[in-house]
């Protein structure tokens, strides 16, 4: 594999995690805006961890994920207070937030950035992405799945069916916070470097609109948001500067065509069943 | 403090107030979109940057400012017409987040556009204002800045007339009630919605036009830390309220320039983000909006 094809598809592993990470919360309902600030916390624990504590990359990275999930799960319940573009407004908040103590914390390299000694290639982080497309797809086939569908369609029959909303909206929250998290790590030990500027603002809308572009209502939606959205560019590198209008321009053009994105739900269930079904 | 330092911060809240009031057209341009239409329009920051780069482009091809002020605007409002062209009219039934996404990408658009066209780098303006200094006392006062400011109030209070008073402000508040029932009522709503993107592309623009002329320094993604700060503003003075906005833009200019002076810059975007998250969760109609229920999200 040349080194090119390697860097790619590296980039398309981890894009596919992050997205997951941004799919939990949106399929309840949820706009996460700081998703980057939950990948930050996984991609400093796990280096951290990895320089100081010897701990070898595959286990830092999981400690990264699940410490962006208890943060996550700490602030979950003052922030899911709030909803709609007010829910989206406060996780952005939050990962601005995030950003700046990381540009402030010495001991993390501050605005310097952070070195990461240990190294992954791509094996390990495809094998990573697999073990997120599994789980997730696993988790979406079982009463959990339809629960936050419930939810995402509507919150009040949701609850007057005995759904416990709230807890199901708090761990989509906090299980896509892990997997941005694990995100994060893999970012930082195959690019040996990390630093707050990465994890801003761009970072967290570039991976809500992979979700958005594939589409919310079925679990293979980020998985083809997040492959259009790294592959995409890559095909229209032939006419450098003019790429990223091109790829704006189609982003718009699909919008309007495909407002529920490339995947749909009744898409997904006429494949797998074979034949029509009222969507 | 002695009376150097008193003169020093005196200086700083005026600086303030005049980087508030350049927030408080961004945060103008957001909140209309939210309190009409409940879309949180992204491509603000950019109508800003059209706004910034298109004066830079004509005071530099030789046209007299005022002209190239105001052409710049036309710009940014043609720009914002062609933003709603492609998002709220189609996505009125999509998922709440789809026009979001959709106007994202025409940040994007319009950002990279405006590299292909000029570069990325940092442009400078030329000095277009000889000695147009004030002094009261220690305080060093622009003309340009203050007539910035009194402008931006000014054409807020035209806004707030307009949306009380006139047939086009009862249109607006009834599609903000409930945009169906406005159509049933037989309101044009897609005549009427484009005036939404009009003015609030005009105010954004406007914004990116005083910037250009106050500071004389623009790039291509001049608009994100502008926006992000618009953001704040609007949520600070209580989303969808137009003075809240102005309220809220010269807060955010002041809580700014304060916490550099007294915390450090390392400090300010922590406190500035921090407030804004406490008073999402703790006061979701702002600072100085009614305290009442919860807005519809």
């Amino acid at each position: 594999m040349s080194g090119y094809v390697e860097g790619i598809l590296v980039l398309l592993a981890i894009n596919v995690v992050f997205a997951y990470g941004a799919f939990l919360p949106m399929a309840a309902g949820q706009l996460n805006l700081g998703v980057a600030g939950f990948a930050a916390i996984g991609g400093y624990v796990s280096a951290y961890l990895s320089n100081n504590a010897a701990m070898p990359a595959s286990p830092a990275i999981v400690l990264g994920g699940l410490a962006a999930a208890v943060v996550a799960l700490a602030v979950a319940v003052p922030v899911l207070r709030t909803r709609g573009i007010y829910l989206a407004l406060a996780t952005f908040a939050l990962g601005e937030i995030v950003r700046a103590c990381i540009l402030n914390m010495e001991a993390v390299g501050g605005a310097a950035g952070y070195p990461v000694a240990a190294f992954i290639r791509f094996p390990v982080i495809a094998a990573f992405a697999v073990a997120v497309i599994v789980l997730v797809s696993l988790l979406f086939a079982t009463r959990f799945g339809i629960a936050i569908t419930a939810v995402h369609d509507d919150e009040r029959v949701a609850d007057l069916m005995g759904l416990n909303v709230r807890a199901f909206q708090v761990a989509a929250f906090a299980l896509g916070a892990g997997l941005a998290g694990i995100g994060g790590g893999l970012y930082a030990h195959h690019f040996s470097y990390i630093e707050a500027q990465y994890f801003s603002i761009s970072l967290s809308i570039s991976i809500v609109l992979y979700v958005l572009f594939g589409g919310t209502q079925s679990v293979f939606g980020p998985l083809v948001g997040a492959a259009v959205f790294t592959l995409l560019p890559e095909l229209l590198r032939g006419s450098a500067q003019w790429r990223y209008v091109l790829f704006a321009a189609i982003v718009i053009v699909v919008m309007v065509l495909r407002p529920q994105g490339l995947v749909s739900g009744a898409q997904m269930r006429r494949l797998l069943a074979g034949k029509e079904q009222p969507a | 403090m002695n009376r150097g330092g008193r003169a020093i911060f005196s200086q700083q809240i005026v600086n303030g107030l005049m980087l508030g009031s350049i927030y408080a057209m961004v945060a103008v341009a957001l909140t209309l979109g939210i309190g009409v239409l409940r879309f949180l329009n992204f491509s603000i920051p950019g109508l800003f940057m059209i706004g910034g780069m298109m004066t830079w482009a004509l005071v530099r091809a030789g046209l007299a400012w005022p002209l190239a002020a105001a052409a710049a605007l036309m710009v940014g409002a043609a720009a914002s017409l062609l933003v709603e062209l492609f998002t709220w009219r189609w996505m009125r039934k999509a998922d709440e987040f789809v026009p979001l996404v959709s106007s994202m990408a025409f940040l994007i658009l319009f950002e990279n556009l405006a590299v292909v066209h000029w570069g990325s780098e940092l442009q400078s303006l030329p000095r277009l204002f000889a000695s147009a200094d004030w002094r009261i006392g220690n305080l060093v006062i622009s003309a340009p800045q203050l007539v910035g400011l009194l402008l931006s109030i000014g054409l807020i209070a035209a806004l707030s007339l307009v949306l009380a008073r006139t047939r086009l402000g009862r249109a607006l508040r009834t599609i903000a009630e409930d945009a169906d029932t406005a159509l049933l009522l037989g309101v044009d709503i897609h005549r009427i919605v484009p005036m939404v993107f009009l003015i609030s592309g005009a105010f954004a623009a406007l914004g990116g036009v005083l910037f250009a002329l106050n500071y004389r320094e623009v790039h291509p993604f001049m608009g994100e830390a502008l926006g992000l700060k618009g953001i704040s503003a609007m949520v600070v003075g209580g989303m969808g309220n137009i003075w809240g906005a102005i309220a809220g833009g010269l807060f955010i200019g002041l809580a700014e320039v304060v916490s550099i002076d007294r915390l450090g810059a390392d400090f300010v975007d922590i406190s500035v983000y921090g407030l804004l998250l406490l008073i999402l969760i703790m006061r979701p109609t702002g600072i100085f909006g009614a305290a009442g229920t919860r807005a519809r999200s």
